[in-house]
C-alpha cells in the first residue's frame, strides 16, 4: 500500500478541472481541511428547475453535494484512489435563493478499508447558518495502490 | 413557453416532452420524455458533458440523480391534479452500478398520494431495463 500523500488545493483544483460536469457548472473550490472541502456552485440560469421562482433544481444540488462528498472522502484518505457513491439521501430544507451562489461543504466522519461516510450540506455565503440542503452519502472505496477501472 | 400553459398542453396530448422544454435545468439536461404501454419513461442523451468519473468514464451522480428527479417530477404532473412544479422535500439514490456514457432511461412509480405529500419511486437503467444503475426514493410537497 503506497504511503498517503497530502492532497493540497491545486490537485483538488485540478482533479475538479478534469470532471467534466463539474466544469460544466462551473464549480470551485473555496476551502479544503484534513477531512472536508468546501465547493461554489454560482447561480447559472441554465440549471433553474422552477421557471416561475428561478429556484435551482435539485440535480444541480445533487451535482455540487456529491462532488464535493467525494473530495472530502479523498483528502480524509490522503488519496487520489477512485470510490464509488454507494448510496446518498439529500433533504431540502429551503429552497436555494434565485440568482446566489450555493456554497457546499462535507465532511467524512467515519473512514474504513472499504468504506467512507460522509455528511454535506449546502448553504448560501449571505446567510450560512440557514442550511439549504442537508446530505448523508455511502461511498465504496477504491483500494488506493489500484486505480479506479473499469467492472465487467 | 409558460410552464403552466406546457402542463396543459402535456396532460391534453400527452407530450411530456413540452414540460422537460420548459424547465431550463431539463433542458440542460437535454431530458426527453415517452408516452407508451408501459407508462411515462424519460430519456437522458450520451453526452460526454455530464462525465463524473472521467477514469470509467461514468457520468456523474448528480445527473443521474437529476434524470431520476425530472422523470419524478413528469410522472406526478401526468398522473396527478397538478398545475405547477410539486416541491422537493428529500431525495435518497442508490447506485446500483456505474451509468456509461450512453442514453439513460428512467421510469417513476407513484407509490402515495397523499393530499399534502406524494411518494415516487424512480429506476433508471440503460442498455437492460433489468440491471439498473441507480433507483431513487423522492418525496414531493403537493401545497
Amino acid at each position: 500500500v503506497s504511503a498517503p500523500v497530502a492532497i493540497d488545493a491545486k490537485m483538488i483544483e485540478t482533479i475538479i478541472r478534469h470532471i467534466p460536469h463539474c466544469v460544466d457548472l462551473g464549480m470551485r473550490l473555496v476551502e479544503l481541511g484534513p477531512d472536508w472541502a468546501t465547493l461554489a456552485l454560482p447561480y447559472d440560469a441554465r440549471l433553474v428547475g422552477d421557471p416561475d421562482s428561478g429556484v435551482l433544481h435539485g440535480g444541480a444540488v445533487t451535482s455540487v453535494i456529491d462532488t464535493v462528498c467525494g473530495l472530502a472522502v479523498m483528502l480524509a484518505r490522503g488519496q487520489p484512489a477512485g470510490m464509488a457513491t454507494l448510496d446518498l439521501r439529500i433533504d431540502y430544507l429551503r429552497p436555494a435563493t434565485p440568482g446566489e451562489e450555493l456554497l457546499a461543504r462535507a465532511e467524512c466522519h467515519k473512514l474504513t478499508r472499504n468504506i467512507a461516510f460522509v455528511r454535506g450540506r449546502a448553504y448560501h455565503a449571505s446567510q450560512p447558518g440557514d442550511t439549504v440542503a442537508a446530505s448523508a452519502a455511502v461511498f465504496m472505496l477504491e483500494p488506493a495502490d489500484r486505480p479506479a477501472k473499469a467492472r465487467p | 413557453v409558460i410552464l403552466t400553459d406546457a402542463i396543459k398542453a402535456a396532460k391534453a396530448g400527452g407530450d411530456y416532452s413540452q414540460i422537460a422544454a420548459a424547465i431550463p435545468y431539463m433542458r440542460f439536461l437535454g431530458v426527453t420524455a415517452r408516452q407508451d404501454g408501459l407508462g411515462l419513461t424519460c430519456v437522458l442523451p450520451a453526452a460526454p458533458r455530464f462525465v463524473g468519473n472521467p477514469l470509467l468514464p461514468a457520468f456523474h451522480g448528480g445527473v443521474v440523480a437529476g434524470l431520476m428527479e425530472a422523470t419524478a417530477i413528469l410522472e406526478l404532473l401526468a398522473s396527478i391534479e397538478l398545475d405547477r412544479v410539486p416541491k422537493l422535500i428529500n431525495i435518497a439514490v442508490d447506485y446500483l452500478r456505474p451509468a456509461r456514457v450512453a442514453e439513460t432511461f428512467a421510469q417513476a412509480t407513484v407509490t402515495r398520494e397523499g393530499r399534502r405529500v406524494a411518494d415516487v419511486g424512480v429506476e433508471a437503467w440503460q442498455d437492460d431495463r433489468a440491471r439498473p444503475v441507480a433507483a431513487a426514493r423522492v418525496h414531493f410537497l403537493l401545497v
